[in-house]
């Protein structure tokens, strides 16, 4: 099921393109959203937000047009901001009771949805206590409750695991993949970190400079940007070129004996150990590796 | 609220809401309750609570004291006026805006919740109008408050009943006409800065130093010249505006003679100084939070 489609959108600031003839189409499930910083991820999202309007192209999201229904379309999506967004001086759960009337949620409701989200998010006695007072990731928990309170059909989600430590880093994954699977909530998830997203995400849309370079589901991204590192002590030369008769795409390392091979088929990581027992030189290093998003950007000229 | 008891929380799992979503109209509604409650640090920790109503204690207790000399002594009518009270009180109705109106805009400023209320239903110009007409109508409680208080004197010591409900009633209007026009004025001032202090600075200094200056300006120009020039110099200070008007409008006694509207033309001058600073305060103010929230 598709929840957002864009066809050729496109926003210019003056002299400025943040997002460049863009067509995509996002699934359900979470999808992630991946692009350096200023590649055009936030300026997509308020577009399809409604927010601001595009300077030409099209977008509709659950079916409402960007254009013209943004009143309608922040009704049913949250949105989650990377940036510091929330009062000091109140606690939790007045600010959600806030926040879901702000959404349209009649008083009552409010209320009740807010204290079931900070349960689901994590909050429990220190919801009464005064935000200010909490540490990073309960104020992340927070923001992301503020997006859930009013039970969305999407929420975006902008950089989550900013700032947080690899525990934190962890526990956010683990609600976002919660959000999709048990509640039944698209996400839409952005990071500059291509590892992270692969972890939760179902599809994986890669922008950059406001231009479109991949949109695949997570399966076949892990399988492209797969590569092994293999280090031997001697005969790296005929290492390689028995690798490259078994069709396998070889390029060596800066170092002496070091080169990378590049993951086609997954039987590669046992054939290497064959080759090097059959030669019986020494194995140093045989390590699969995650292409890091840069290289991502340099080799994916095509999208699928 | 909830009460702590024994019972036990059974995780129900994600529940979905399928009633009725409200929209815009609401959601402006909850923000203007919401900057109100706020006004007078409603849901908000006891030191937020302090300062406003140590203010509203400080500005209704004259009014409880004229209220006892009156009954007590038998005195036929009240020393000061419905619409004269807050006028003669202005210092305080300053120092309550000047702390309000930076922690309605200038907080939300320095948490940086725009964008979390520009991802809501509702539209940037909706925020706006909420935090001026919640604020003000902040302000004009703060200001109804003694006011009732002589009323309710007034009836006890058994003045004519229809004479001062109507009174009254001129009261509340132009306490609400006050209201606007001076929240609106520092809810500008306020919006242009992060920093709470800053604002309470330049909203007090606003209001309170304009008094002084126009009161000096007017009693210079007078003695210069005689007839009424001077008096339209009035429109320069928001309370000697309001009070002007009041004689104008409601042909009662200023509390300062020489805000005395001259004829139709003062009248219609001040009428016209009101409408225009407070529709120029709201353009500034769509204009500022125009590019808030980094749309």
């Amino acid at each position: 099921m598709t929840t957002i489609t864009t066809t050729a959108l496109t926003r210019t600031f003056g002299p400025v393109t943040a997002v460049s003839n863009l067509t995509v189409e996002l699934p359900s499930g979470v999808v992630g959203l991946v692009g350096a910083n200023g590649a055009g991820k936030s300026t997509l999202i308020k577009m399809l937000l409604g927010l601001i309007p595009p300077t030409s192209g099209t977008a509709t999201i659950l079916g409402f047009d960007c254009l013209t229904d943004g009143l309608k379309i922040r009704e049913v999506v949250g949105y989650m901001p990377e940036s510091e967004c929330l009062p000091l001086d109140v606690s939790a759960t007045e600010f959600l009771v806030h926040m879901a009337r702000m959404s349209g949620l009649p008083a009552s409701a409010g209320r009740e949805r807010a204290a079931d989200t900070l349960r689901h998010v994590g909050l429990y006695e220190e919801r009464y206590r005064p935000i200010g007072g909490y540490s990073t990731g309960m104020k992340q928990r927070v923001k992301l409750a503020q997006a859930l309170v009013h039970d969305p059909k999407l929420v975006f989600l902008d950089e989550p695991t900013n700032g947080l430590d690899p525990a934190g880093r962890d526990d956010m994954l683990g609600l976002i993949s919660k959000i999709s699977s048990d509640f039944g909530i698209s996400v839409v998830v952005t990071s500059h970190l291509l590892g992270e997203l692969e972890r939760i995400a179902d599809h994986v849309v890669v922008i950059d400079g406001g231009v479109l370079q991949r949109s695949t589901s997570t399966a076949d991204a892990t399988q492209l940007s797969g590569s092994l590192l293999v280090e031997v002590t001697d005969e790296a030369d005929v290492v390689m070129s028995r690798l490259r008769d078994l069709g396998a795409s070889v390029a060596a390392g800066r170092a002496p004996g070091s080169f990378a091979v590049e993951l086609t088929d997954e039987t590669l990581p046992a054939a290497v150990v064959a080759i090097v027992a059959e030669l019986g030189v020494g194995l140093v290093r045989l390590q699969r590796r995650r292409h890091h998003l840069s290289e991502i950007f340099e080799t994916s000229g095509v999208t699928s | 609220m909830t009460t702590p008891n024994d019972s036990v929380i059974h995780d129900i799992g994600f529940r979905h809401y399928d009633g009725p979503r409200l929209g815009r109209g609401w959601a402006f509604r909850s923000l203007l309750l919401e900057t109100l409650r706020g006004a007078f640090g409603l849901g908000r920790p006891a030191k937020v609570k302090i300062m406003p109503w140590v203010l509203i204690g400080l500005f209704t207790v004259p009014a409880i004291v004229i209220v006892a000399v009156v009954i007590l002594t038998g005195g036929q009518e009240l020393p000061l006026t419905y619409t004269q009270y807050p006028i003669a009180m202005s210092l305080l109705v300053s120092l309550f805006l000047a702390g309000r109106a930076p922690y309605a805009v200038s907080r939300d400023l320095r948490d940086g919740i725009m964008p979390l209320y520009l991802s809501r239903p509702i539209k940037r110009q909706d925020y706006v109008y909420a935090k001026l007409f919640g604020l003000a109508i902040a302000v004009w409680i703060f200001i109804a408050t003694p006011v009732t208080v002589l009323l309710i004197g007034a009836l006890l010591a058994k003045f004519p009943v229809r004479d001062q409900l109507l009174g009254w009633v001129g009261g509340m209007l132009m306490a609400a006409v006050l209201a606007l026009l001076i929240t609106s004025i520092a809810l500008t001032l306020a919006s242009f800065t992060k920093r709470r202090g800053l604002g309470v600075a330049a909203v007090l200094a606003t209001l309170v130093l304009l008094s002084g200056f126009v009161s000096v300006l007017i009693s210079v120009v007078t003695m210069q010249r005689s007839g009424a020039t001077g008096t339209y110099f009035a429109v320069l200070d928001p309370y000697l505006l309001v009070d002007g008007l009041s004689a104008a409008w409601l042909g009662v006694d200023p509390q300062n003679d020489f805000a005395q509207p001259d004829g139709a033309l003062g009248t219609l001058v001040f009428t016209a100084a009101l409408v225009v600073i407070v529709a120029g305060m709201v353009a500034i103010l769509l204009r500022r939070f125009r590019k808030v929230g980094g749309v």
